[in-house]
């Protein structure tokens, strides 16, 4: 089936704590319950990387939190913005609650359009999630699908007011009888 | 399975991404406590442990840097709904019990499960020994459908078949009937899309989860084929959402079988629907209108059962059998639409229309119950009257999750609200409107209480010896847990 081991089962099987871009481990997480799915080559976030999965720590990305804070974090070429908030202990409360694994949507960002533009395709699974998100913009993107390059070197992102998942709240309800 | 992924599934949290997390007031607690010991820390407790208990934790342990704070569960095991409600072929989801592990270890959280609260020990007691109590109980019971034959044989609540497949000791002994060709969901919300999914996914891609072993054995030997999902409202107003639907489309061995003419007109409505509808009713029509493609249509061929959506249809009886003594069919009262959008209302139009089936699955929601008569309830709405958490007219008492907003949200939704209420208790804090000057004693005093009662708690080392002993067994037959269903089983796994 899968020719290449992904980086992160190796990382794990070897029991290095290594920063992916935990899309990976989206792949992962299906093919444990679902064999015939398979992997797909979409590993994006491995392109800019060494096999070792750390490369230098020379890019920088300014997250503007809930309060209006700006923090300042390094990245490394390929890491998810989830990662970088994680490895850094940013404080955004609730930030990632499934980890990456594209089932809540947490981990909300607003883009400036100059950089929205940069950041390549979406996904249709991706968007789903986005469409439960609270505050959703035309240029909203989750962190975890967000790999860190070149490109959007010293941007900045807004972390939304509120981070809720609208699910239930965008449904309305018959009367409760 | 091979091993690699049967052992993926039982990392401990800090190898995945929730083990770099931490939470920053509490990496050297002691050196905390002991700097800042001039008054005592606040003394608070929470009751219940799925998400708007750990959240709300959480939220407490890392804006307070000295505050205690203890979360009383009702069974030997914690995480609520994360455990018992979320689907099993959804892992993905559960992943949140890394973040709620690393709560749970803080040197100021202390877990003590098997104490039901309001029946072991009182709200009062617990107001005694603490400084404020964070009710987070969720919502336990179903709401009915108020039919005739609704207790009959072969009718059950999603709450109680959520809970047998997923290993709710309360549910252990459900064995629904499966001998039936077709199964009627009422609702069609997530927790039916859910069910759905349960009932007609191939039994090879359940055998990998951590479904329980019972289930997994009945639901092998089922004879189910076809599962309509009904609605009383139209397909502008579904209660489930996009990824959902998506899952289920494209779910193996099954095919849709919807009706185009429910969708034929919605084209004009669609442009205008705000993003999230627009998407999910896009995806209804593309399933019921287009055309499959030449690989689509030949899965959809190959498929031996199907599901579909049924609209405009209020559940009004239960019919038996002809010796009455199980479900034959469900007779719906045919319904047309007031108004538009999502605050349409069903009402009915005199007409009915019966499907004959041996199983029905009411999914119209869960529902929360006072916990004691000297905490607020208000029956109309099953939740806990609140402002920002805060229980209406009573002091020191806060609530959080689904009995503070009622049963709807995912853990995202409740844990914004469960930061909410935690962020009201800091305030109160703050502003000296929670006092806590006086010292209390805490879990000591409980604990006291409950050793005269004969309650033995159980702490959350205890639940990892008890979550080691599933993933062990677990990992004999290729899923990620097989849990354990007896509660007196578990205790013994931690006697000492
Ligand atoms: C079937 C189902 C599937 C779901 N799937 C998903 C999903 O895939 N993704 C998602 O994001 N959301 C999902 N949800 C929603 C999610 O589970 C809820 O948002 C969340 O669990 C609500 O949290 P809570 O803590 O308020 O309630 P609960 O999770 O119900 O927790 C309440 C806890 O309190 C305990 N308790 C009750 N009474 C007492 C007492 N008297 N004393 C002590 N303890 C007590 C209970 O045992 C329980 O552990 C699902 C919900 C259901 C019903
Ligand atoms: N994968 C996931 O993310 C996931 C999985 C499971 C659950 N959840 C969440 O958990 C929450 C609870 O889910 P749920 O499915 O129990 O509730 P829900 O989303 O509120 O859906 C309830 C369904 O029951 C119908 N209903 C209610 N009363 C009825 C009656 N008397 N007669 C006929 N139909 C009736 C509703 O129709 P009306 O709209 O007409 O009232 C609706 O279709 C939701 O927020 C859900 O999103 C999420």
């Amino acid at each position: 089936m899968a020719y290449h081991t992904p980086k992160l089962v190796r990382m794990l099987l070897g029991g290095l704590h290594v920063n992916v871009c935990p899309r990976n481990f989206t792949h992962v997480q299906k093919l444990a319950t679902n064999h015939s799915r398979g992997f797909t080559s979409s590993a994006r976030c491995q392109d800019g990387q060494s096999s070792s999965g750390s490369t230098d720590d020379n890019l920088t990305v300014n997250f503007i939190n809930r309060h209006g804070e700006t923090l300042k974090a390094t990245a490394k070429e390929g890491e998810s913005l989830l990662e970088v908030v994680i490895r850094h202990h940013l404080n955004i409360d609730g930030f990632g609650a499934c980890e990456g694994t594209l089932a809540c949507s947490t981990c909300h960002l607003i883009f400036d359009p100059k950089h929205f533009d940069q950041l390549g395709p979406i996904s249709d699974e991706e968007m789903d999630m986005l469409d439960l998100a609270f505050g959703l913009t035309d240029t909203s993107r989750l962190g975890c699908q967000i790999c860190m390059s070149k490109a959007i070197d010293g941007m900045t992102v807004h972390v939304p007011k509120d981070v809720a998942d609208a699910r239930g709240e965008t449904v309305g309800q018959q009367s409760q009888n | 399975m091979s091993p690699r992924c049967s052992w993926l599934y039982r990392l401990p949290g800090r190898a995945l991404l929730g083990g770099i997390r931490t939470l920053p007031t509490t990496r050297c607690p002691g050196l905390h406590r002991s700097l800042t010991s001039s008054a005592h820390p606040p003394q608070i407790c929470i009751v219940g442990s799925g998400p708007a208990g750990f959240y709300t934790a959480q939220h407490l342990l890392r804006h307070h840097t000295q505050a205690v704070v203890d979360i009383y569960e009702k069974l030997p095991v914690p995480f609520g709904l994360v455990r018992f409600g979320v689907a099993p072929d959804h892992p993905e989801v559960k992943n949140v019990i890394n973040t709620f592990t690393q709560t749970a270890h803080s040197e100021r959280c202390t877990f003590l499960g098997n104490v039901t609260v309001g029946r072991d020990v009182t709200i009062e007691e617990l107001q005694t020994a603490y400084h404020a109590v964070v009710l987070s109980y969720g919502a336990e019971d179903k709401r009915l459908l108020g039919i005739p034959g609704e207790n009959l044989p072969g009718v059950y609540s999603a709450r109680d078949f959520v809970g047998w497949y997923n290993g709710l000791p309360d549910n252990r002994h459900l064995s629904p009937d499966f001998s039936a060709e077709t199964a009627v969901i009422l609702g069609q919300g997530n927790v039916a899309l859910d069910i759905a999914r349960i009932l007609l996914s191939p039994i090879d891609l359940l055998k990998k989860t951590d479904i329980t072993q019972t289930a997994l054995d009945a639901l092998s030997n089922s004879r189910i084929r076809k599962v309509w999902l009904v609605g009383r409202r139209g397909p502008l107003q579904v209660a489930f959402t996009i990824k959902e639907l998506r899952e289920m489309i494209i779910l193996p061995g099954t095919r849709p079988a919807n009706n185009p003419s429910d969708y034929q007109n919605l084209g004009d409505f669609i442009k205008d629907l705000p993003r999230p509808r627009k998407r999910l009713t896009e995806l209804l029509v593309k399933a019921a209108l287009e055309k499959p493609g030449e690989k689509e249509a030949l899965r959809r061929s190959q498929s031996d059962r199907e599901w579909g959506l049924r609209f405009l249809r209020s559940p009004v009886a239960v019919l038996p059998s002809e010796d009455g003594k199980k479900a034959a069919g469900i007779r719906l009262s045919v319904t047309r639409l007031e108004g538009n959008g999502e605050n349409a209302v069903a009402v009915p139009t005199g007409e009915t229309e019966d499907i004959p089936c041996g199983l029905i699955l009411s999914s119209i929601g869960y529902k929360s119950v006072p916990i004691s008569s000297s905490v607020p309830f208000l029956h109309k709405n099953g939740i806990i009257p609140n402002s920002m958490g805060r229980v209406q007219d009573a002091p020191g008492l806060y609530c959080s999750g689904w009995v503070k907003r009622g049963p709807t949200g995912v853990i995202a939704t409740t844990m914004t609200d469960s930061f909410d209420t935690a962020q009201s208790l800091l305030e109160d804090i703050k502003s000296g409107a929670l006092n806590y000057s006086e010292n209390r004693l805490g879990a000591s005093a409980i604990r006291e209480l409950l050793l005269l009662r004969g309650i033995q708690p159980v702490s959350f080392s205890d639940w990892e010896k008890i979550d080691a002993v599933e993933a062990a067994r677990g990992a004999e037959v290729g899923k990620p847990r097989e849990k354990i269903l007896d509660p007196e089983e578990m205790l013994q796994l931690v006697c000492r």
